[in-house]
């Protein structure tokens, strides 16, 4: 951390103001006299304090990537709704949309995670299809054609998952293998192990409640998005509420300070690999659900698109800053848009085009933003 | 009155390299004590043993008159003694509130503190009233430390361990990256933390620096303590003299 001598922002006993310039944001008052010590001064002050910080919650929320997210995404739904009028702004093609983004939701919820914790997870589309196929052989070997085998099968997809997740935990805290080198080998591992179940073939059969399910659509839409709300909406509480989720954001700012203060950094990031890697075995099992077979060669570019949407949404690549909101936000990003790009009748290879480009853009305007919050 | 902290005839060697050599220290309660030596003298060997990161070889170290052994940082931190590092440890992302609780995070009452629900409230409270009592008024304690000057960081970074003491800090080089009002406010600053009653162990390159805030300063060299100044007692030259070995012989 480099820093700054006497920088603008410190003022020897300033009342409190909403500052003025942006560097001053948050200032720290350092007063060099000893008779500020008494609390005779807080009444008065609480009032101001309080306007203050309205003021900063005010900027906050205008200034955050969540809500400017949120009106790129209009804008583009408007765009194509004006160059389509008939079939892009209809109910059943925005039911669409939402289901298709519900599987890079779910996944998308566990990678949050990961990446407040300045972590990165490759391997999430592999682990995907290794917990359809473990859930699917899983609901072969136990019989039946019924819900509790489907149950059982969630069980499997996402305990199939775990085990991923804590290899890669393990690997990285313990063996120090870099993130991305060690979930680039298990996104290889984890589909090479799948494959040699199903031979390649994705022809393991299903029992039959599952075609129930993947037909049932209550309240409107299907079972995969109310999975993938209701996890975003659980996922996000408990990171920005509890103490596990304080301390991934403060392993992913600053993790030997973490060291330092007794948080064991390892478990914590273990975990965080395995509800990462335990989310894409869920995907799985509800992507089993869908196609009612597996889908071995269907997930390659899963990743790409997660990591988008996740970026998009203002989680930062280099930890310790994002709101789970910002991921389900940025998640419908790139799904909107290839949606949107099939309508216009653009040919399909373009959507990856875009959607490798916007990736680099995310990154970028993180990294900007960055660059213009920290002092020198 | 007994020391705060007592360490005697301490001896470390890394391989064959005996880096303390039976060194003698002491910590008074309301005292800055400054331990100055040439690099290589062994000062950060010393804290670190003194702070729990490392055992002794030999020695012994009483807390309060009892002896002890720090079996880790988080043991030393337990029994009172605090650290403020030269690289701060401080998370930029999270503000001062934030900073000051990681690792020690207040949980809610009831079911919500089970389920770990942080009680974000309280623990903005009690770091701004900490922060305001150590003469450190800070207007937003949300905002990413990663905003603020390195002065403010600095003092964001004592504050915290002050809040955490029950006895006492190391603070590493706390001016050392500071210009000059800066470092005189966290030199205040140091002044206060000591007339709270707790004692202060600075480690510093900064001769005037030492001076002016220091009740006792001990200068380490090649592995022993060799000299031990009270209030008054030295002068810049003195200290760089005793440091590098020039007054050999005069005392």
């Amino acid at each position: 951390m480099t820093v700054s001598p006497d920088a603008p922002g410190v003022q020897v006993n300033a009342p409190i103001a909403p500052s003025t310039t942006s560097s001053a944001d948050g200032g720290v008052t350092l007063s060099t006299e000893a008779n500020t010590m008494g609390s005779e001064e807080v009444a008065p002050e609480s009032a101001e304090l309080k306007a203050f910080q309205r003021a900063r919650v005010r900027r906050k929320l205008l200034g955050s990537t969540p809500l400017l997210m949120f009106g790129v995404l209009v804008l583009i739904f408007l765009v194509f709704s004006i160059a389509e009028p008939a079939t892009f702004p209809t109910f059943a093609n925005a039911r669409n949309m939402i289901d298709d983004t519900s599987p890079y939701l779910i996944m998308g919820i566990g990678f949050t995670y990961v990446m407040i914790a300045a972590g990165f997870d490759l391997s999430q589309g592999s682990v995907l299809v290794f917990g359809q196929v473990i859930a699917a052989k899983v609901m072969v070997g136990v019989g039946g054609q019924g819900g509790w085998t489907v149950a059982v099968g969630f069980v499997a997809a996402i305990a199939g998952g775990a085990v991923w997740g804590l290899f890669n935990g393990l690997v990285i805290t313990k063996l120090r293998v870099p993130p991305l080198i060690t979930t680039l080998g298990s996104l290889g591992a984890a589909l090479g192990m799948a494959d040699l179940l199903t031979k390649g073939q994705d022809n393991t059969p299903t029992p039959n409640a599952l075609t129930t399910l993947s037909t049932a659509l209550p309240l409107g839409l299907s079972w995969r998005v109310w999975v993938a709300l209701a996890l975003a909406v659980v996922a996000g509480l408990y990171l920005h509420l509890t103490r596990y989720g304080r301390r991934t954001f403060v392993i992913g700012s600053n993790e030997e300070a973490a060291r330092r203060a007794g948080i064991n950094v390892d478990r914590h990031v273990i975990k965080l690999y395995m509800i990462s890697a335990s989310v894409a075995g869920l995907a799985g099992m509800m992507a089993l659900i869908n196609n009612t077979t597996t889908t071995v060669g269907g997930h390659a570019t899963d990743s790409l698109i997660v990591v988008t949407g996740i970026a998009l949404g203002g989680i930062s690549l280099f930890g310790g800053s994002g709101l789970m909101v910002g991921t389900v936000i940025g998640m419908f990003i790139p799904t909107v848009l290839s949606n949107g790009l099939i309508q216009i009748k653009v040919q399909s290879f373009w959507q990856q085009v875009v959607i490798g480009f916007i990736l680099i853009l995310a990154v970028y305007l993180d990294q900007y933003k960055r660059q213009r919050r920290n002092r020198v | 009155m007994t020391p705060l902290l007592e360490a005697s005839g301490i001896y470390k060697s890394y391989g064959h390299v005996e880096v303390l050599r039976g060194v003698d220290f002491s910590v008074e309660p309301g005292e800055v004590t400054t331990l100055i030596g040439d690099n290589g003298a062994g000062k950060s060997t010393l804290v670190k043993i003194l702070s729990g990161v490392m055992p002794p070889d030999r020695g012994e170290i009483r807390l309060r008159g009892e002896p002890v052994t720090f079996s880790s940082p988080l043991h030393a931190r337990e029994l009172g003694i605090e650290t403020v590092y030269q690289d701060l440890a401080l998370a930029p992302d999270l503000g001062p509130a934030e900073n000051a609780y990681v690792g020690r995070e207040l949980l809610k009452p009831g079911l919500l503190g089970r389920l770990g629900v942080i009680d974000k409230k309280t623990m903005r409270e009690k770091a701004r009233e900490a922060f305001v009592s150590m003469g450190t008024d800070v207007k937003d304690m949300d905002a990413p430390v990663a905003a603020l000057s390195g002065g403010q960081r600095q003092s964001v970074a004592i504050c915290r361990s002050v809040m955490w003491a029950k006895g006492l800090v190391y603070m590493d080089e706390p001016t050392a990256a500071l210009g000059v009002r800066q470092t005189r406010r966290v030199l205040d600053m140091i002044r206060r933390v000591a007339d709270r009653g707790i004692a202060v162990v600075l480690i510093s390159h900064n001769m005037s620096d030492v001076l002016q805030v220091s009740d006792r300063v001990q200068v380490l060299r090649l592995g022993r303590r060799i000299v031990e100044y009270g209030p008054g007692e030295a002068d810049v030259e003195t200290l760089v003299g005793a440091m590098t070995g020039a007054l050999d012989g005069v005392r």
